[in-house]
C-alpha cells in the first residue's frame, strides 16, 4: 500500500515509538510506551483514561513528552513545531468534531490543502476529490453549520485525507453516530490508506468498527502498552479482556 | 410558508457544484453598488451641512468598527484600545500633512502603515493572552496613549518631531486633498476610502487568512492541527485592523482640521466595543450599523435637543440585550425580525381574507 505513494518519501512508511513517557504533574499518562505502527490502518484501543488521546496529542505536538522518541517515516516528529507537522503530513480528527461551522464544506477542506505540501494549481480538483471520496451527500458550498452530525464527521475525514497526508489520526470518529452511518464511515476509513497513501491510526471504543477497519491493533491500559499485533488475536488476548471487563471471575 | 422555505433551501442545495450559487451573489453586488452610488452622489445633496459632517464621522468610525470587527468577529480577539490606535493614525497623518506636501492618499497610506506597525506591537500580548486579560492589556494601552497625547499634544504646524507649538496664535488647519476641500466633497472622499478598506477586509475574509481566522476562532488546537500558524495569523489580524484604523485616523484628521487629545478618551474604546457588538461583529454591515449608532444617533439627539448622555445608558442596555438575545448583532437580527414580521403580516392578511 505504501508503494502507491507517488512522492519521494524518505525512510519506511512506519511510525516507531520508543520509550514514550508523558506526565501531567503526578499522573503518568503514558508510561514508557514502545510500539511500531506499520502501513495500513492500525487500531489503538484501551479503557477510558488509558492515554490514547494523549498519544495523539504528542503526535500533534500539543503535549511535550517527558521522555522518548517518535520517528515517522524515518524523521524525528517531536522536533517539529505543531503547525509544521500538518504541513509535513500529520492529520487528525478530534473526539468532538471540529469542522469549521461558519465555512462551507469546500472551504473547510481547501483550508487544509492550502496549508499542505500540495501546489495550489490542483486545489479545486483535490478538494472536490477528497469530498467525493467520503461519499458526502451534501452541496460542497453548503455551510458546515447547516449539516447533520454524520455529515460533519465526513467533512472531517475529507479534511484528513486531502493533500497527501502521511499520517491520519482518527480520534473516535464514530462517536454518537447511528449504526448505518458508522458502517459507511468504516468503509471510508478502510479505504484511506489506498486513497491517501497514509498510515492511519484509529482510536475507538466500538470494537466492531476497529475489527472492521484495522489489520493490527495496539492496546493501552493506564498508559502502558499491554498488547499489540493482528486485531483478531489482540481482541482475544486475556490481558485485553481483563483491562476492559475487570478480572476474569467478574467477566 | 414553511414549505416554501424548505423548497428554497433544497434548490440552493442542488445548485451546480462547479461554482458558488450565482444569483444571490449578483443581486447582492447590485444592491451594494446602488447603495454606494446613492450615498456617494445623492446623500450629500439631501442633507444639511450639519448632517454631512456627521456622516463623514460615520464613515470614519465605520472603518474603525470594521477594524475591531475583524479582531472580535473573525479571530475572537477583544481589543479595548482601538480609539488609541485611531489617535495614532490621526497623529501620524497630521504630522505628515504639516511637514510634507505629499498627496493626501499617500499620507493616508503611510499613516496606515505606521499605525499598522504600532498596532501589531500591541498585538504581541495577544499571542499569550485571551479574553479578559487581553481586553485589560489593550485598555491599559489606550489609557497610556491618552496620557502621552495629553502631554505631547497633536501637531499644529510647529517644528520638531512633535510638531506642536503652544504659542502659535494662528493655528493652520490640517489640509484636505485639493479635490475634496468642501465638506460634501470630503464626505464623498471619505466614503470612497471607507469602501476601499471594506473591500480589503472582504477579500481577506473570503481567502486564505479568513479561513485561517475562522479556524482559530472556533478552536485553536484544531487550527494548529490543520497546519495553521496561529501566531502569524493573529498578528496578521492585528496588522490589518491597525492599518484600517490608521487610515481612518488620517481621514479623521482631514475632516476635523484641528486635533485635540480630548477627542480620543480611553473610555471611547469601550463604547466602541459595545456598539460593534450591538451592530454585529460577524458581518461587515455590522460595522456600518455600529458607526451609525456611535456618531449619527448622538447628532440626531443633539439636533432634537435631547442630551446625548442618555445614549450611554441605552448602549449599556443594548449590549446586554444583544448578548442575551441576538449575539450576532443588529446586522443579523434586524433582517431576520423583518422577515418574521413580513411572514406574520402575510399570514394575518391571508387568514383575514379567508374569514371573510
Amino acid at each position: 500500500m505504501a508503494a502507491m505513494r507517488g512522492d519521494g518519501v524518505v525512510g519506511k512508511g512506519i511510525i516507531e515509538v520508543e520509550g514514550l513517557t508523558v506526565r501531567f504533574g503526578g499522573v503518568t499518562s503514558l508510561d514508557d510506551m514502545s510500539v511500531t505502527f506499520e502501513a495500513g490502518t492500525c487500531g489503538l484501543i484501551g479503557p477510558n483514561g488509558a492515554g490514547k488521546t494523549t498519544f495523539f496529542n504528542v503526535l500533534s505536538g500539543f503535549v511535550r513528552p517527558a521522555a522518548g522518541t517518535v520517528r515517522a517515516f524515518g524523521e524525528d516528529l517531536l522536533s517539529m513545531v505543531h503547525f509544521r507537522r500538518a504541513r509535513w503530513g500529520v492529520r487528525r480528527t478530534f473526539q468532538t468534531e471540529q469542522a469549521i461551522e461558519e465555512l462551507s464544506v469546500y472551504d473547510n477542506v481547501a483550508m487544509i490543502h492550502e496549508h499542505s505540501r500540495q501546489r495550489g494549481a490542483s486545489r479545486r480538483q483535490d478538494v472536490l476529490g477528497a469530498i467525493a471520496f467520503t461519499g458526502l451527500e451534501a452541496d460542497a458550498f453548503a455551510r458546515v453549520g447547516t449539516l447533520a452530525a454524520g455529515q460533519r464527521r465526513l467533512v472531517e475525514v475529507a479534511r484528513a485525507v486531502v493533500g497527501r497526508p502521511r499520517v491520519v489520526l482518527l480520534d473516535e470518529p464514530a462517536a454518537g453516530l447511528p449504526d448505518d452511518e458508522t458502517r459507511h464511515l468504516a468503509e471510508v476509513i478502510r479505504r484511506i490508506p489506498e486513497q491517501a497513501g497514509a498510515l492511519t491510526i484509529l482510536v475507538d471504543h466500538d470494537m466492531s468498527l476497529v475489527s472492521a477497519c484495522c489489520d493490527t491493533t495496539a492496546v493501552l491500559d493506564f498508559g502502558k502498552l499491554i498488547a499489540s499485533g493482528p486485531t483478531a488475536e489482540v481482541l482475544r488476548d486475556d490481558r485485553v479482556i481483563r483491562a476492559y471487563l475487570g478480572t476474569a471471575e467478574v467477566a | 410558508m414553511a414549505g416554501t422555505a424548505v423548497a428554497d433551501a433544497s434548490t440552493r442545495q442542488r445548485s451546480p457544484r462547479r461554482g458558488r450559487p450565482a444569483t444571490p451573489t449578483v443581486t447582492r453586488a447590485v444592491v451594494i453598488a446602488a447603495l454606494f452610488l446613492f450615498v456617494l452622489l445623492a446623500l450629500p445633496q439631501l442633507m444639511t451641512l450639519y448632517y454631512v459632517d456627521t456622516m463623514t464621522q460615520v464613515a470614519v468610525y465605520a472603518m474603525v468598527a470594521l477594524g475591531l470587527g475583524v479582531l472580535v468577529g473573525r479571530v475572537g480577539l477583544v481589543s479595548l484600545g482601538q480609539v488609541a490606535v485611531l489617535a495614532i493614525g490621526a497623529w501620524v497623518a497630521a504630522r505628515l500633512l504639516f511637514a510634507t506636501s505629499q498627496p493626501f492618499p499617500l499620507v493616508l497610506l503611510e499613516a496606515g502603515l505606521i499605525t499598522m506597525a504600532a498596532g501589531t506591537l500591541l498585538g504581541l500580548p495577544a499571542l499569550r493572552l485571551r479574553g479578559l486579560y487581553l481586553a485589560l492589556i489593550t485598555l491599559m494601552f489606550a489609557g497610556a496613549i491618552a496620557i502621552v497625547l495629553d502631554t505631547t499634544n497633536f501637531p499644529n504646524g510647529g517644528h520638531g518631531f512633535l510638531g506642536y507649538n503652544g504659542s502659535l496664535v494662528h493655528i493652520p488647519p490640517i489640509r484636505r486633498p485639493g479635490i475634496a476641500a468642501s465638506d460634501p466633497a470630503y464626505f464623498r472622499y471619505s466614503v470612497v476610502v471607507a469602501a476601499l478598506l471594506f473591500l480589503l477586509a472582504f477579500v481577506h475574509i473570503r481567502t486564505r487568512p479568513g479561513r485561517a481566522w475562522a479556524a482559530i476562532r472556533q478552536s485553536e488546537p484544531a487550527a494548529m492541527a490543520a497546519g495553521i500558524n496561529t501566531t502569524f495569523y493573529k498578528l496578521w489580524a492585528f496588522a490589518l485592523a491597525s492599518f484600517i484604523t490608521g487610515v481612518a485616523g488620517g481621514v479623521y484628521a482631514g475632516a476635523v482640521h484641528y486635533l485635540y487629545s480630548l477627542d480620543f478618551p480611553a473610555q471611547d474604546s469601550i463604547i466602541l466595543f459595545a456598539v460593534v457588538l450591538m451592530g454585529g461583529a460577524y458581518s461587515l454591515w455590522g460595522a456600518i450599523v455600529a458607526a451609525l449608532l456611535l456618531e449619527f444617533l448622538p447628532a440626531l439627539l443633539q439636533n432634537w435637543g435631547v442630551s446625548a448622555d442618555w445614549l450611554t445608558i441605552l448602549f449599556g442596555i443594548g449590549v446586554v440585550l444583544t448578548l442575551t438575545t441576538a449575539p450576532a448583532g443588529m446586522a443579523d437580527q434586524v433582517p431576520k425580525d423583518l422577515a418574521r414580521l413580513g411572514r406574520l403580516l402575510r399570514r394575518l392578511a391571508t387568514s383575514g381574507g379567508g374569514a371573510r
